[in-house]
């Protein structure tokens, strides 16, 4: 197999570590040296080579890994993965969708076999052969949807489309930022997202609805979120606040670099052709600071974006108490030189720190 | 974010086939199916979806949707039904007149704007004429998941009723059919007023039958959004006018016979669109500046842009008077 899997824990010990491939590839989410909220859509067409926009459901050295931890989440809290009555068929495009993709784009790792409805799915990474009849549901040992994201990185939200509106009616979410499924099931687009400061006073909702509403059958799009996660929790749901929240605590001058994640989210949309519903995958990717600061680029312009960033997104991101001493720690990696436009690292172009 | 910048062309994604049968079904539909040039199955698609199909007639590009009425889950054919329009601008008789077998085509991939509401107990559909086709593709979709729904389908006499043959054989309990020639009509209100709570209407067909199924649904206490409906509308000829296009720094003259996203088109603009005939809201542009009278055609706007003279929809709407300044 072309990719090392690590064996790393997200959880307890958390062993999770980025090896330099990783941290290369890294999603950056700053394209300049500030930022406020936008829709920042662009179209979901590959990328360049080796980057985690190539593949249309990036697969990397964490895989098998996130998937232990998925399914560990599972076992107990099952509300994490639902699927309302009439979202079944848009569970059985979700599949198609990513075994066709996978299998294509991974031929080394997954193989998918079809003759008529009966398939031949083969995951190599996590030693799994299954034979089933697609669209009959008593062949799979789950819903195609819950059988489908336990081998897939990230959350995935279905969102059924009625009535010129996007309804949470399915999903997979363990690896989330402090939301959750089964409080936001069956809420419309404008309600999921109530909690979110400024953006409603900007209209970016009602844009991005309309935006996603339009989004048709073979053109894809994705756009990047994030937001800051002490240690490399990909459980940071309300449902164990009271596990995670504390250790926002325990941050101290000496562990910041270590413990402090950067936590970006991949977020990509897909029209499923059967049942007209819209997948959004959402794939979180964490980052220590000290792997960040690695990049004389980013670290120049993480210290930037986290020192001027307005107080109400600092709150909303759950990092207002912990601002002063982040800022402390990178601002040992600004010198203050310009940064080049973008998100790359540049690392042949950028000079080295100068202090 | 930019990893690979890549501009959005207008429309959706486009498929390369080739016409592999035309079938006349009687004086005035003929069914055109597709399958792919490359050889590649079709995607799957929803049913209520619709392509557009892109003609080359004479210089001129017509770009036309179709509701696609083939089994969606056969990914082999793609198939549509066309009504010839003697009266209409010229897309329908093209393909009547000049496509045929073999012929190289340009369709869209699907795009939905009339899809089934998946949570209903009950799908009732209402067909006028050519309006039958988009309750092809549903009937098969229900039927394989098991669905319940029963079909009232109106035309104008058994000669031109297309598909209603093949349907009555294939679902006798659920397909009704009525013919004007035998002054046969769709008891609505009664129709209407004993469905199950959780009951789904759609309706596909001229304009006074839209209506009236929404008016009546309404009077009879129907949510809004339980009744469903698509119309396509076709671009009406008119006369000529000129439009000042302030982003692109174009003036342009839109013909007698063309629309004004198609002179848009014709001049360069690569101007948003989807459907192309006024229901799906992507080519909404805003007015800067207009002296004269719009004739707004579209089922988009609300009744207030219309008057407003803000807003237009130039897939389908036109405008009378002296000058017209658009923000694209």
């Amino acid at each position: 197999m072309t990719i090392q899997f690590n064996e790393e824990t997200f959880r307890d010990d958390y062993s999770f570590r980025n090896s330099d491939w990783a941290i290369k590839r890294f999603p950056f989410p700053f394209h300049e040296d500030s930022y406020m909220y936008s829709v920042n859509m662009e179209q979901h067409r590959g990328g360049p080579k080796g980057s985690v926009y190539e593949k249309r459901f990036d697969v990397d050295e964490h895989y098998v890994s996130e998937m232990r931890d998925r399914a560990l989440v599972l076992a107990d809290d099952p509300l994490r993965c639902q699927s309302l009555p009439h979202m079944t068929l848009a569970g059985w495009d979700t599949l198609e969708l990513i075994m066709v993709s996978k299998s294509e784009d991974y031929p080394d790792l997954f193989e998918l076999h079809r003759d008529g409805n009966q398939w031949h799915w083969i995951n190599k990474p996590m030693g799994i052969d299954q034979k089933f009849t697609f669209l009959d549901e008593t062949t799979l040992p789950c819903g195609p949807l819950e059988y489908i994201t336990r081998q897939a990185q990230g959350d995935y939200a279905v969102l059924d489309q009625r009535d010129d509106m996007l309804w949470m009616d399915a999903g997979m979410v363990t690896t989330q930022a402090d939301w959750s499924l089964d409080f936001d099931i069956g809420m419309n687009f404008f309600e999921w997202h109530a909690p979110v400061p400024l953006a409603h006073e900007m209209g970016i909702f009602k844009r991005a609805l309309k935006f996603l509403l339009n989004i048709q059958q073979g053109a894809p799009a994705r756009r990047l979120n994030w937001t800051m996660t002490v240690n490399p929790l990909l459980d940071t749901s309300p449902e164990n606040y009271h596990k995670w929240g504390i250790q926002k605590t325990e941050l101290t001058p000496e562990n910041i670099g270590s413990r402090q994640h950067l936590r970006v989210e991949l977020q990509t949309f897909y029209r499923l052709p059967r049942s007209n519903a819209l997948l959004f995958p959402i794939r979180c990717y964490l980052i220590s600071f000290q792997d960040i600061v690695t990049m004389p680029k980013w670290g120049r312009r993480l210290h930037r974006v986290i020192r001027d960033l307005p107080e109400e997104l600092a709150t909303y991101k759950g990092f207002i108490d912990n601002r002063p001493m982040m800022l402390d720690y990178l601002s040992q990696f600004d010198d203050g030189l310009p940064t080049s436009p973008g998100i790359w690292p540049d690392l042949d172009t950028e000079p080295a720190l100068q202090k | 974010m930019s990893a690979s910048p890549q501009k959005a062309k207008a429309g959706a994604e486009k498929l390369d086939v080739v016409v592999s049968a035309v079938v006349p079904l009687n004086d005035l539909v003929t069914r055109f199916e597709f399958k792919r040039s490359d050889g590649q199955d079709f995607p799957p698609f929803s049913a209520g979806a619709h392509t557009v199909v892109e003609m080359h007639d004479e210089g001129r590009t017509r770009l036309n949707p179709y509701s696609l009425m083939s089994d969606p889950a056969d990914t082999s054919t793609y198939a549509i039904s066309v009504r010839r329009d003697d009266e209409g601008r010229g897309g329908s008789l093209f393909l009547h007149r000049k496509v045929s077998e073999g012929d190289q085509m340009v369709i869209t991939y699907p795009v939905n704007l009339f899809s089934l509401d998946l949570r209903a107990g009950k799908h009732i559909f209402f067909a006028g004429g050519i309006g039958i086709t988009p309750f092809m593709a549903m009937i098969e979709q229900l039927e394989r998941s098991n669905g319940h729904w029963e079909l009232h389908y109106s035309a104008r006499s058994p000669e031109l009723a297309s598909y209603a043959g093949d349907l009555q054989s294939k679902h006798p309990a659920n397909v009704h059919v009525y013919y004007d020639s035998k002054g046969e009509a769709i008891d609505l209100e009664h129709l209407l007023d004993g469905q199950p709570l959780g009951t789904h209407a759609y309706v596909c067909g001229p304009a006074g039958m839209i209506k009236w199924v929404h008016d009546t649904a309404t009077a009879h206490g129907w949510p809004d959004d339980n009744v469903h409906s698509e119309e396509f509308l076709a671009p009406q000829p008119g006369k000529p006018f000129q439009v000042r296009l302030c982003k692109s720094d174009l003036t342009i003259d839109v013909g007698e016979n063309e629309s004004l996203l198609e002179a848009m088109e014709r001049c360069g603009v690569d101007a948003p669109f989807l459907c192309r005939g006024g229901a799906c809201g992507q080519c909404e542009t805003d007015v800067v500046e207009s002296d004269g009278t719009f004739l707004h055609r579209d089922h988009w706007l609300e009744g207030e842009d219309h008057a407003s003279g803000k807003k237009i929809m130039p897939c389908v709407s036109r405008f009378v008077g002296k000058s017209l300044v658009l923000d694209r």
